[in-house]
């Protein structure tokens, strides 16, 4: 016989305002097999969770429902405090009556009928639920960082210092992220190499670091403490074991003219290259694209060009080198692929991202962006850090900073804040003004967020100290005029247009996630939202993990954020990781599929439907040990509950336990007239 | 759409029923709530892992049982916390819309929709459309003047009864009443007048 206790809690007015929760408790009284039902202010409090447990024990309660916020914020908080009573913690449900009712109904009276119904539904449930018992299931001690920027630099040094073995996945052919193309970083004005290459050294070093550069995530299976990476090694056509990074492959390519990434397309490489002099690791990569060996292959000519093999006193160049795969078991994964800026070209990857024709689409000579500045600015770039005109090398002496290009733009491009562009366009100016004495910086601003330690400061100082001067305002058209880029904008704080000449724009354009970051997150089955940033489980109380069990995510592959956030963030990352590897064994919700060997037909519908291999066949015997009948059975380490064997199985005989036929019957049957 | 607008026949109010996966739209439904999103109070949603859980007799279960209209809404398709759960919703209900067609079902009084996690205000909407289309469409009354089964027992030991329904109608678990024997009104849990 059902004996449920029911509390309805008032969230103090997030429910009792609208949600009479005296005349729930009172509506619960006369449902058949409630014993209990009362209401309170605020039942996730001490003396709430007290109430639970003491009418647990008085009236010897058989199920628990507490009708207040969703079970997504405290299902586990009732459970542990039913569990401390004596009461098995699955008998104890929530009924949704705030995010569902209360607070998104205004009319007291129908708000009121359905809190009733809703709890009611849910006590209908209870009556069905059975006790469950924790699984334990063994975990892969090892973890997975995909990203080799600073953010996974970070959480792989703290997860290996922290004893634990660490693979680091980073696409390019060198770690180090768009850090490592930094000149120097806001507030401090460190050189940002200087502070990052000893990091990046430390990772190729660390015994415990394993180092795929050069290589992608090919797919993942499984779930927490025993996923199941496969990791395609890309071939950069170097045998990385007789390779010694002498660099006299590169001396020797005679394809010179290509565009550096690294550069931003400022500075030029060559088909075999190594994209910058500090790169982890210190190996060479043949672009095929660009390589004339490989581009003639693929025309089906005989092999001409091969200087670099030929210069290569180890022999380490090797044109028939293949991707390898590689497959790794690892217990957690930490997503940290960072960001890429949005252009302003006319050719978007997504519809409603339009460019930018006003600043002439990308096409203007020296209209650059905050990378590109970045990349002039630092002693390794492509003009050893003069500030110099991409168009004719010249100095200029008027550059003008545009902040706010492509974000906080709903019509054009994206409507968030990017967070870093108003402290590193104060930084450009300080830097401009460092290296051309008497150039002019003027920037274009809507507003200045400097919200940082020390960043308000800085600021104030590129305007008071450096002469940089500031205009709020917005620039409504650009266009050259001969050496000159003519710039028509409106000053707000005076209320006036302006026009004015530059000799070099620079663009403060959004952060957006990485391409590709859609494909990535669906592999891990990690949410994202419209704009590929990785969604976090919580925004505020879990913000470096996913909704999928096993997978963090740190930096600004999450949100746009700074160099001081995304260590921070991925030092948390690292901290979930070693407290998920503090015990052998994993402890799993219990509210996995069983089969009913009775009934089993052994048609394996289930088997092929199950999204992770969880169901096997059994062989049911006779006593003489002949087998009689093969069925499936569900292994409970690897389900992970959702339940579509259940609604497939024609005999219906798998049950989710949690959410079996009954359970849902009942809350439907509750619902009804 | 304004749910307080009078309805068409004399305050009609339609009873919808809604099945939802628990990490995406129940969570985005979570987020019409904390976002304080004001919406059409019609709507009773029954928590499942995942919309693959969903068995379209839980469909016409809760058409017998009195509700007007039902939404399904899961996860966007590849983004499945379960893979692919999602998908076999979709297959079957695809089917499953087909035969409720057939049967002389409107097909307006079912909605099937992807909510995200992160999409509260389309939670609203999906639901105050629904609301709006199925009181146009007026009370869902195919099943209720069906009389089948009468209990000899309280609904509630009954429910305490542990064993498995079956499938496909009749037997222990399943309690069709009839309106007109058992008056209109409040939910399961109210004794059935023999």
């Amino acid at each position: 016989m059902a004996r449920i206790g029911v509390f309805v809690c008032h969230c103090g007015e997030n429910i009792g305002r609208t949600v009479d929760c005296h005349a729930v408790a009172e509506g619960c009284k006369d449902v058949p097999g409630v014993v209990h039902s009362v209401d309170y202010k605020y039942m996730c409090s001490d003396p709430g969770q007290q109430m639970v447990k003491k009418a647990i024990e008085e009236k010897g309660l058989t199920g628990v429902v507490v009708a207040a916020c969703s079970p997504h914020m405290h299902e586990k908080t009732f459970r542990r405090a039913a569990a401390g009573a004596g009461l098995n913690a699955f008998l104890c449900e929530m009924a949704n009556v705030r995010e569902h009712c209360s607070w998104i109904h205004e009319d007291r009276e129908k708000a009121t009928v359905k809190a009733v119904d809703i709890t009611r539904t849910i006590v209908e449930k209870v009556k069905h639920n059975v006790p469950l018992s924790t699984i334990r299931i063994p975990v892969t001690r090892r973890a997975l960082v995909i990203g080799g920027g600073i953010a996974g630099i970070q959480a792989a040094l703290d997860i290996a210092d922290g004893g634990r073995e660490v693979i680091l996945v980073e696409k390019g052919p060198s770690i180090g992220g768009h850090m490592s193309q930094l000149s120097e970083t806001f507030p401090t004005l460190d050189c940002s190499q200087c502070i990052l290459t000893p990091r990046m050294v430390e990772v190729y070093q660390h015994p415990r670091i394993k180092l795929y550069a050069y290589s992608e995530v090919e797919s993942v299976e499984g779930y927490i403490g025993n996923f199941k990476v496969t990791v395609r090694r890309k071939a950069r056509s170097v045998d990385e074991s007789k390779c010694n990074g002498c660099g006299a492959c590169t001396q020797v390519c005679p394809n010179k003219k290509i565009p550096s990434e690294f550069d931003c397309g400022l500075g030029k490489r060559t088909a075999i290259y190594v994209p910058f002099p500090q790169a982890v690791p210190n190996l060479p990569t043949v672009d095929r694209n660009k390589c004339l060996l490989f581009m003639n292959r693929a025309k089906g000519r005989p092999d001409t060009c091969k200087k670099c093999a030929e210069a290569c006193e180890k022999g380490a160049i090797d044109f028939d080198q293949q991707d390898r795969l590689i497959t790794e078991d690892v217990g957690a994964i930490v997503v940290a692929t960072g960001y890429q800026l949005y252009t302003i070209g006319k050719d978007q990857p997504k519809d409603n991202l339009k460019g930018y024709g006003e600043y002439g689409y990308g096409t203007i000579p020296d209209v650059i962006d905050g990378l590109q500045f970045e990349r002039l600015a630092s002693a390794s770039g492509p003009t050893s850090g003069k500030i110099l005109r991409p168009s004719d090398g010249k100095v200029p002496k008027r550059i003008v900073f545009l902040q706010c290009i492509g974000s906080r733009d709903p019509q054009k491009g994206m409507e968030y804040c990017s967070k870093i562009c108003c402290m590193y366009v104060a930084k450009h100016t300080m830097l401009y003004h460092h290296k051309v004495h008497d150039g002019k910086a003027t920037v274009f601003y809507m507003d200045i967020r400097a919200a940082g330690k020390g960043y308000e400061e800085f600021s104030r100082r590129a305007i008071e100290e450096e002469g940089a001067q500031y205009i709020r305002g917005r620039v409504s058209r650009m266009w050259r005029e001969g050496d000159v880029i003519k710039i028509l904008g409106f000053d707000t704080l005076e209320g006036e247009p302006i026009a004015m000449d530059a000799d070099m724009v620079v663009l403060a354009t959004a952060m957006r996630p990485q391409p590709g970051i859609d494909v990535l997150a669906q592999k891990l089955s990690v949410s994202y939202d419209q704009h590929g940033f990785i969604n976090e489980a919580h925004p505020k109380l879990r913000p470096v993990e996913t909704n999928t069990a096993g997978i963090y995510v740190a930096g600004a592959c999450q949100a746009p954020r700074d160099i001081p956030d995304a260590v921070a963030m991925a030092s948390a990352t690292a901290s979930k990781v070693l407290g998920l590897f503090a015990n052998e064994m994993l402890e799993r919700e219990p509210t996995v599929a069983r089969v009913d060997e009775a009934t089993c037909a052994g048609c394996f519908h289930c088997e092929r439907v199950c999204a992770y291999g969880a169901v096997e066949h059994k062989d049911i015997k006779d006593r003489a040990g002949n087998v009689v009948r093969v069925i499936a059975y569900v292994n409970p380490g690897v389900c992970q509950g959702c339940g579509t064997c259940e609604a497939t199985c024609p005999s219906k005989s798998v049950e989710l336990a949690g959410f079996t036929d009954e359970q849902i019957w009942s809350e439907i049957q509750a619902l009804g007239v | 759409m304004d749910s307080t607008t009078p309805a068409a026949a004399g305050g009609f109010e339609p009873r919808i029923t809604a099945f939802v996966c628990n990490w995406c739209t129940y969570t985005g439904a979570d987020l019409a709530g904390t976002s304080r999103l004001q919406m059409a109070s019609n709507v009773r949603i029954i928590r499942l892992p995942c919309t693959g859980r969903i068995d379209p007799m839980f469909i016409t279960k809760a058409f017998e049982r009195g509700a007007d209209g039902i939404i399904v809404s899961g996860c966007h398709p590849a983004d499945c916390h379960y893979n692919a759960g999602n998908y076999h919703a979709r297959r079957r209900f695809a089917i499953f819309r087909e035969l409720m067609d057939f049967l002389g079902v409107a097909p307006g009084r079912i909605t099937f929709s992807w909510v995200s996690a992160s999409e509260g205000a389309k939670w609203r909407d999906v639901v105050n459309d629904a609301v709006t289309r199925v009181r146009a469409l007026g009370p869902f009354t195919a099943y209720r003047n069906m009389v089948v089964v009468q209990a000899t027992a309280p609904l509630s030991t009954a429910a305490a009864d542990h064993s498995p329904p079956e499938h496909g109608g009749g037997g222990e678990g399943l309690r069709m009443q009839s309106l007109a024997a058992a008056g209109v009104d409040s939910g399961a849990t109210k004794e059935v007048q023999a």
